[in-house]
This record gives structure tokens, C-alpha cells and sequence, in this order.
């Protein structure tokens, strides 16, 4: 159980009850994926046990419901991450077109390995399964974005974009 | 150029906004339907047309939707399979994000077709921004009078809402598509019961990808005998190509069914060809689940046919010598590429990516990503070939889902083609410990029996 105050805002508790409308009476499970998208983006780019209690109290389901598919989806993060989650892709279209480098390229920059995060806490890396961006590789996603077409210079400038805007990048971000 | 009877506005600028997608004709199939049409006759012109499931599996359309169910006073669903997470794929994002409203209006269409009253389209998790587009799209819808209640006068209410999911590939799967819908996680269902009997929260449901419920539009508009004059034999109109890999021109393509897999590669009006001169050596033609093929019998038969990109002409010879058309998702390896390694990334995706419900699977895909590191990384042995062998044919059909058989194929495949790579790498473990070693060139072609 973590210290951790959950934060919810007045708009985010709103948008919450709009998705569950969506669904029939006693069905209001529906909106848990789409809700935890939400939570994550309140709480800092992770979902602590207190954060997943309260999203089980906003629906009006168990926390077990909530623990079980938190921990199903690979877009959910269960532990503190960077502002930025640079998520490369590394299926064979991507690898095909050079992702192992593109790896390579931000441990080195970044001097982290995958799965760690810098210590200014700006930049975790992680490499994930094919994003549908085939025909744009090698690329990665940040928050909502995906950047295509990566090269080495486009990526010094994603970076330094990145740490100029000093913002946390979520996948609910309207872009 | 061929028809395009999905692509075809997507460059008119505006394309994205419901009024510039109406002037070019947009939603006219909605109006078609439900002001002259009874939804018997709408599946009936699906039927004529020929339109198989164009995620992956290639089911008859029509004879999907004449499966559901309808037992009176139960609610019916129209569910849109926008999971698209196939490696290789990425059609269905390039159609949603830059005519979201050809799937909105596949949707009116074909939801007034089944008797829904309720419609989701469920997108990957990845794809949130494209929610945002689609979204967009159905408040433009709505507001225009094409979605809710009593559209166009006829007393038929419709409401779409837009699901996003949180990351599985599992989820493309139409059953664990279900019960991500639902909140669950993403285990799929033992079939029977089917979805057109008991689906989204147990009523009568039909699950179809972007692109089937998008090709609606043109069967209905211009007929379903009219759809099936495009195309060849059993594989009837045009099909989006996710083209990737070692290709001059990447990009999704929407072809006639019947273009040659050649033409398809090396013409400057699809693929371009290889880039820096390098040599074709494989291809994926449908999607990472399907079977890879070296280039000969890539670009022709065993029977020395000419290779076509179609149901048929793909599957032609069985996984002994063809593939299949899959999801589309093309994907081109030049001489460089080295199978083994390839071969373990497909295994490393589907261990990742297993729900861990049947023990094959779970077990099974495991142990391959194990194996195949080993054989990767200069730790292999000769045994190693034969033990993936056994265990993916171990795992195939022994599973409630066909992820098990789709994790089985690719390993299967390549030891089939390209054996002497797996013996290469057993045999001389120090050549390989460079993640870029050069692979062993291919064999002579022996006589395939």
C-alpha cells in the first residue's frame, strides 16, 4: 500500500461517468480499460494500489477486478515511470529497418538501459511489440504521439524537444 | 492504376471532416439502406459481393452476419475490430486516421443490417490519438442527424461509442475482444458458443475489422454482383497492403485482388522494388502469423504458376510450399536479413503476448523464445532444430485460440525454407555471437515433394 494521494480532478471524475455511460445498465465493468487510462494520466504515468482502489470506488467494482486487468495490459504501468516513456518498437518490420540500433542509440544517449529510467526522472525506455507503423520504421511512441522515420539526428532533436517542454506526456495527451 | 474503392478521396484535403467526406459522396449508402433497403437485402448484397473478413482469417462476410442470431426483445451488437496489432499491420490505422468517416459510415450501414441499436468500435490502446479522430468524427455524424435517435425519419436509433483498449494483441482475437469490451482481461472464450449467438454480454454480436465493415460502403452504393467483378475466383475486390520491411516505398496500397506478388514488389506503383540493389531473399506476405516463404516460391508456385495476391493463389501448395493473404501485412526481408534472428523476434512477440490460459501456448511459446535466443546468440545446439519442431507442433491446434497456431507457424516455416541457417548457426556458434552476422547463402533448390 503506497502513500501515495491519488488525484483525481473535478474534469477527469466527469469524464469518467460520461464513458460509463456508454454501456447497458449493470454493465458499467466496460469502462474499467478506458477509465485506467485515465487514472494513469492523473497519477504521475503509473497506477499505485491506492490509485487502482479508487478507480474500483469510482466504477463500483472489487479491487481484485481492477488489479487483474491492470496487470493484463502492457500499457499500464504498475510502477513509477519518466515524464517521457519512450516506447520503440522492436517487431521484425521495425528490426528489419533498423530498431536494435535505434536502441542502442537512446541507451547510449540517454545512459540508461532499457527498462530504467534517468535519474533526472525525465526518460524511461521500453520496447514494445509492433505499433502499426510499419511502413514509418524504425520509430517509437511517446504519450500519444508516435515519431516515425527515426534517425540518429531526428532523435538528438526529439530529445531535446522533449526536455525543453519538461511536461509529462501521456496517451490521453490531445495532440 | 486499379479501383480504389476505399482510398480513393483520401487525398482530397478536408477528407477527415464530414463535410467534405459528403460532398464526395459520403454517407450516400446510409440513405440507400435505410430509406430503400430491408437489412435482409443488405446481407444478401454482402453475400453477392463475396467480401471475406479482411483482419485476417478471411470469413465469408455474409455468411457471418446471416449466423446472427435473433431472438426477440435480446439487444444485437455490431462490434468494429480495430485491435489491429499483427505484426506487419497497419492498414486499418492509415484508413481510421484519414477517413475516419468510412468506417462511421460502414458502421450506420451495417449495424441498421444486423439490428443493432448499440455499436462499438474497439481500437488498440496505442491508437488513442486515432480514437480521438474517430470520435471526432461520430460528434460530426451526430450532429448531422446520421447517428441517434430516428435517422433520417425512419424510426431506427443508433449509438456508437468508441472503446479503447490497454495493449494485448490477444484483444484482435474476436472472443478476448469480448471480454476486453466487457473489462476483463483478455482470455478468449471456448467457441462454441459463437458470438452471433452469445457475444458482447451474452447477446447475439458480429465482430468485423475496420476494413470489412469500411468495404460495406461500395457493396452497398454500387451492388454486392458489382463488388465481385473486381478481384479474381473466390478472392472478390480490393484488399489494403500494409507494405513494410526492405522496400523502396513503404505504405498501405489498396489493390485488385489478382496483382502479382512480383509486380506487387518490384513495380514503381506499389513497393518500388529493394532499395541499394540488394536481392530479394523472403517475405511475410500476410502478417507475422503466417507462414514465411523464400523468394522463389514467393513469386511463383511450386507448379511453377505465377504468384497472385489473392486468398487462393497465396495458400496455393499448403504450408508446404504457399502461405496465405492473412491480414495484408507485407513484409519484405533482403539478403541480409538473418532467419534465425527473425524467427526468434516473432517467438519473443508471441511468448509476450500469450494470456497464458492453454498450456501449450503458455509453456510452449516460452520455451521457443528460450531456444531460439540460444541458437541467436552462439548457445545452440543441433538438437535444438528438431526440439522447436516437436514443440510447435505440439502447440498447434491444442489451443482455445488460434495465437497458439499462429506462434506455431512462423517457427515451423522457417526451419521448413531455411533450415541450413538453424544448422549454420548450430554448427558454428562463433560466427554468429555478432548480432549482424552475414547468413549462409541458400542451398540449391532441391525437389520439393
Amino acid at each position: 500500500m503506497s502513500n501515495q494521494t491519488v488525484k483525481f480532478s473535478e474534469e477527469a471524475i466527469a469524464e469518467c461517468h460520461k464513458i460509463i455511460k456508454r454501456y447497458p445498465a449493470g454493465k458499467h465493468k466496460s469502462s474499467l480499460l478506458p477509465i485506467l487510462h485515465i487514472a494513469q494520466a492523473e497519477n504521475e504515468g503509473w497506477l499505485s494500489s491506492a490509485t487502482m482502489d479508487k478507480v474500483a470506488e469510482i466504477i463500483g467494482i472489487t479491487p481484485v477486478e481492477v488489479y487483474e486487468v491492470a496487470s493484463f495490459y502492457s500499457m499500464y504501468n504498475l510502477k513509477p515511470v519518466g515524464k517521457c516513456v519512450l516506447e520503440v518498437c522492436r517487431t521484425v518490420p521495425c528490426w528489419l529497418n533498423g530498431a536494435e540500433e535505434l536502441v542502442s542509440y537512446l541507451e547510449k544517449k540517454l545512459n540508461i538501459k532499457v527498462g530504467e529510467t534517468t535519474k533526472d526522472g525525465m526518460f524511461t525506455i521500453k520496447t514494445v511489440e509492433c505499433l502499426g507503423s510499419c511502413g514509418t520504421a524504425p520509430m517509437l511512441q511517446c504519450g500519444a504521439n508516435y515519431h516515425e522515420n527515426l534517425t540518429n539526428e531526428k532523435t538528438d532533436a526529439l530529445l531535446e524537444k522533449l526536455k525543453a517542454e519538461n511536461s509529462r506526456k501521456s496517451y490521453t495527451d490531445i495532440i | 492504376m486499379g479501383k480504389k474503392l476505399l482510398l480513393e478521396h483520401i487525398n482530397v484535403p478536408g477528407i477527415q471532416s464530414l463535410e467534405v467526406y459528403r460532398k464526395m459522396g459520403g454517407y450516400a449508402s446510409v440513405e440507400k439502406a435505410i430509406k430503400t433497403m430491408s437489412p435482409d437485402e443488405i446481407v444478401e448484397e454482402v453475400k453477392k459481393s463475396g467480401l471475406r473478413g479482411r483482419g485476417g482469417a478471411g470469413f465469408p462476410t455474409g455468411m457471418k452476419w446471416s449466423f446472427l442470431a435473433k431472438p426477440v426483445g435480446v439487444p444485437r451488437y455490431l462490434v468494429c475490430n480495430a485491435d489491429e496489432s499483427e505484426p506487419g499491420t497497419f492498414k486499418d490505422r492509415y484508413l481510421m486516421e484519414k477517413i475516419p468517416h468510412a468506417l462511421i459510415e460502414g458502421m450506420i450501414t451495417s449495424s441498421f443490417a444486423l439490428g443493432a441499436n448499440t455499436s462499438y468500435i474497439y481500437i488498440r490502446g496505442e491508437y488513442f490519438y486515432v480514437s480521438r479522430i474517430l470520435e471526432r468524427a461520430i460528434e460530426e455524424a451526430y450532429a448531422a442527424g446520421w447517428l441517434g435517435k430516428n435517422i433520417l425519419g425512419s424510426g431506427y436509433d443508433l449509438d456508437l461509442y468508441v472503446q479503447v483498449g490497454g495493449g494485448a494483441y490477444i484483444c484482435g482475437e474476436e472472443t478476448a475482444l469480448l471480454e476486453s469490451l466487457e473489462g476483463k482481461r483478455g482470455n478468449p472464450r471456448i467457441k462454441p458458443p459463437f458470438p452471433a449467438v452469445k457475444g458482447l454480454y451474452d447477446c447475439p454480436t458480429v465482430v468485423n475489422n475496420v476494413e470489412t465493415i469500411a468495404a460495406v460502403v461500395p457493396i452497398v452504393n454500387h451492388g454486392g454482383d458489382e463488388y465481385a467483378k473486381i478481384g479474381i475466383g473466390k478472392s472478390t475486390g480490393t484488399k489494403l497492403i500494409s507494405a513494410g520491411g526492405n522496400i523502396n516505398k513503404p505504405g498501405v496500397y489498396e489493390i485488385e485482388l489478382g496483382v502479382s506478388v512480383e509486380e506487387f514488389i518490384f513495380s514503381d506503383e506499389y513497393c518500388g522494388g529493394i532499395p541499394d540493389g540488394r536481392k530479394l531473399k523472403a517475405c511475410v506476405p500476410g502478417g507475422s502469423s503466417v507462414p514465411i516463404l523464400p523468394a522463389d516460391l514467393l513469386l511463383k508456385t511450386s507448379t511453377g504458376e505465377s504468384r497472385l495476391m489473392s486468398y487462393e493463389s497465396l495458400s496455393e501448395g499448403g504450408f508446404a510450399t504457399g502461405s496465405m493473404l492473412g491480414s495484408g501485412g507485407f513484409i519484405v526481408y533482403d539478403e541480409r536479413a538473418c532467419i534465425v534472428r527473425s524467427t526468434w523476434n516473432y517467438s519473443r512477440f508471441y511468448h509476450h503476448e500469450s494470456c497464458g490460459q492453454c498450456s501449450p501456448c503458455r509453456e510452449g511459446t516460452s520455451w521457443m523464445e528460450k531456444i531460439l535466443h540460444r541458437l541467436e546468440y552462439g548457445h545452440g545446439r543441433s538438437e535444438d532444430i528438431d526440439l522447436l519442431w516437436d514443440i510447435q507442433r505440439k502447440i498447434e491446434g491444442n489451443t482455445i485460440c488460434p495465437l497458439g497456431d499462429a506462434a506455431a507457424w512462423p517457427v515451423a516455416a522457417a526451419i521448413r525454407h531455411f533450415r541450413h541457417e538453424f544448422e549454420y548457426h548450430a554448427k558454428f556458434p562463433d560466427k554468429v555471437k555478432d548480432t549482424k552476422h552475414t547468413p549462409p547463402p541458400m542451398p540449391a533448390r532441391v525437389a520439393v515433394g
